[in-house]
């Protein structure tokens, strides 16, 4: 995995964040989370995912180096 | 009472919070704007996070999902996890190295040095300074909207002219803003951004769990959860919306309304499938006609409101959250990081501290649509809904103590860097580097913060009625708009000073065009529902791109300064 796929990711996650087919449901999950904010609570939580991604693979090492150079 | 002595107790402890973070003050000017760049990843999140969530986050979320239901997380919440996070790892890091490498304290110096332009600091100040006080402004107006419910009844004889008639007794906004506002200057005052990054930290960790444990109660007072999630109010099959519950605080419970109590009426209802919705639970938008009582006369009057969200209005606003790169109070706390790697918790933590803090407000505001009156302020509908379903003094003031929290861990930050680029962009930038002491640098921030809290408070005063959520969507427009100038200035060497100038003035002019034609702070909504904000963004990348491709590129020199080479890297 590379800087490619992480950016691949985030917009793949941000085609995701437009959850047009849930728009007109208000079915509960668990007896009490409307689907719509579960699923948004559960888009939150990739949204992390893809962040320790990010860390993983795409840290930019060289600018961190360049920083703490006197 | 028990109440307020809660709360003034938390303030006292904030206090001395304060005068801690002033012994460790090491005196120097670098250490009362970015601590010497000594702060690690815990403290770093927790300030990062405490700054941009205020007001804004639990008055105003929990009061946007009163009005328009769930819809409001996504709309906020979940685009700013994934947008936040980028904008920390991209824009953030790479900001904390030239700052660090270059010794930028502010965001002008940054945009001075990157585009060899002094005029560009002069231009961007009293932007900043204009954008930055309406973002004030929501902290101490949110404040006084939450303190006055949950004090009433507590002096009947002293304040006689409450916001509405059941209020009567409680702490007036004017004397809240203003203790928030000394407080706050307090801390500031002694500790700079050392004091502000410890008092943020104390005050994150006190709003999360406060605000886990008023989800609770209120759980708790609605039934459970399951029951909690048939309160909202629903539409039945006449086209009337109905609150099938109300909250008996006798009995301190649930009672169903036999037969439900109408509170309004849906505009045009022909579409079959609204009849038993809880229109709060979905997203399509339907508008629906309430009634409210003016608090003098007594008088019910009708008003419309759309619940729901229109989709486009949906997709626009993931430029809002784009305001973050621009917001020199955050620019600030990303130069106090110890080292890069201090951001790696908060990309990671962000999305989900955002996360354990806006899905119980708008669920709270979803579910006070059910026992609650229609007209209530939107700001004021977390504080009523404690007051209504928590009844134990002790545990509402430290609830209330935990909106506070939110709302002065903003304020802090947002003092703090006013007086740091005042000092630095505009005093130290005419008077040379050499013409005045460490400690005379310290006592000018000092004056000037001074300075805006007051005019702060005293703007606060005229704008208390203002609805806190759409007060922030404006200023979050403002710098949303200021993002191109940013992203080219860190990642296209073709930017140039005559680009950033025009951008910056093209983002100005739309977003003056705009806040004029909302009537100044309203909601606002072009064409089908396109936020403002999407235009004013476009129209200052175009600007930027197409200026900057006919003008001189920057020189060689400043060219290598930030753009270094691979092998310099």
């Amino acid at each position: 995995m590379g800087k490619a796929t992480v950016w691949a990711l985030f917009i793949i996650l941000f085609f995701l964040h437009q959850d047009f087919w849930w728009w007109e449901d208000s079915d509960l999950v668990f007896g009490f989370m409307p689907i719509g904010l579960a699923y948004h609570a559960a888009f939150s939580v990739a949204c992390a995912c893809l962040g320790a991604l990010a860390i993983r693979y795409a840290w930019p090492h060289d600018l961190e180096k360049f920083a703490e150079e006197k | 009472m028990t109440t307020l002595i809660v709360i003034i107790g938390y303030l006292c402890l904030l206090l001395a919070l304060g005068f801690f973070s002033n012994k460790l003050f090491r005196g120097t000017s670098k250490d009362y704007f970015v601590a010497s760049h000594s702060i690690g990843p815990f403290l770093l999140l927790m300030s990062v996070f405490g700054t941009t969530m205020t007001a804004f986050a639990l008055v105003g979320s929990t009061g946007k999902s009163f009005e328009r239901g769930i819809g409001t997380y996504g709309l906020m919440a979940s685009i700013s996890g994934l947008v936040h996070a980028a904008i920390f790892f991209l824009i953030g890091i790479r900001l904390w190295a030239f700052g660090k490498k270059h010794g930028f304290i502010t965001q002008i110096q940054f945009f001075r040095a990157r585009f060899e332009s002094d005029s560009i600091g002069y231009l961007l100040f009293p932007i900043l300074v204009l954008l930055v006080i309406p973002y004030l402004l929501i902290g101490i107006i949110g404040a006084g909207k939450t303190i006055e419910p949950v004090t009433a009844g507590a002096f009947p004889a002293l304040f006689t002219n409450p916001t509405a008639p059941q209020w009567l007794g409680g702490v007036p906004p004017w004397l809240t803003g203003l203790v928030v506002s000394l407080v706050v200057l307090s801390y500031v005052f002694m500790g700079g951004s050392r004091g502000a990054a410890f008092a943020n930290t104390f005050q994150t960790i006190v709003f999360m769990i406060m605000g886990l444990v008023a989800f609770v109660f209120i759980i708790n007072a609605l039934g459970g959860i399951n029951s909690a999630g048939k309160v909202p109010a629903r539409i039945d099959e006449k086209g009337l919306v109905v609150q099938d519950y109300q909250f008996d605080k006798q009995k301190a419970q649930l009672e169903a309304n036999e037969p439900p109590k109408p509170i309004g009426r849906v505009i045009d209802f022909e579409n079959s499938n609204l009849t038993n919705q809880q229109p709060h639970f979905w997203r399509e938008p339907v508008t629906v006609e309430f009634k409210k009582k003016i608090p003098k006369s007594g008088e019910l009057v009708p008003f419309e409101r759309e619940l729901g969200i229109p989709f486009i209005t949906f997709v626009t606003y993931l430029f809002i959250p784009l305001s973050v790169g621009m917001f020199p109070h955050l620019f600030q706390h990303w130069l106090t990081a110890r080292s890069a790697k201090s951001f790696r918790l908060t990309v990671i933590a962000h999305p989900l501290c955002i996360m354990v803090v806006w899905v119980p407000c708008v669920l709270v505001g979803a579910w006070a649509s059910g026992v609650l009156p229609p007209g209530i302020p939107p700001p004021a509908v977390l504080s009523a809904m404690l007051n209504l379903l928590v009844g134990d003094p002790i545990l509402i003031g430290l609830l209330t103590a935990g909106v506070l929290a939110a709302i002065m861990s903003s304020l802090d930050s947002q003092f703090l860097c006013l007086g740091t680029i005042f000092t630095n962009d505009i005093v130290i930038h005419r008077a040379g580097e050499n013409k005045y002491s460490d400690k005379q640098i310290i006592f000018i921030a000092r004056c000037f913060i001074v300075v805006i809290v007051a005019v702060t408070y005293g703007l606060a005063m005229l704008a208390k009625n203002a609805n806190v959520f759409d007060l922030a969507i404006w200023c979050f427009s403002g710098f949303s708009a200021l993002f191109p100038v940013i992203f080219a200035a860190l990642y296209w060497k073709r930017t140039t000073k005559q680009g950033a100038i025009a951008s910056i003035i093209a983002a100005l002019l739309t977003w003056l065009y705009y806040f004029h034609e909302s009537g100044y702070g309203g909601e606002y909504m072009v064409g089908p529902g396109i936020v403002p904000a999407a235009i004013c963004f476009g129209a200052s990348a175009i600007v930027l791109i197409a200026v900057s491709l006919f003008t001189k590129p920057p020189s060689e020199e400043t060219l290598d300064k930030f753009f270094p080479k691979k092998s310099e890297l």
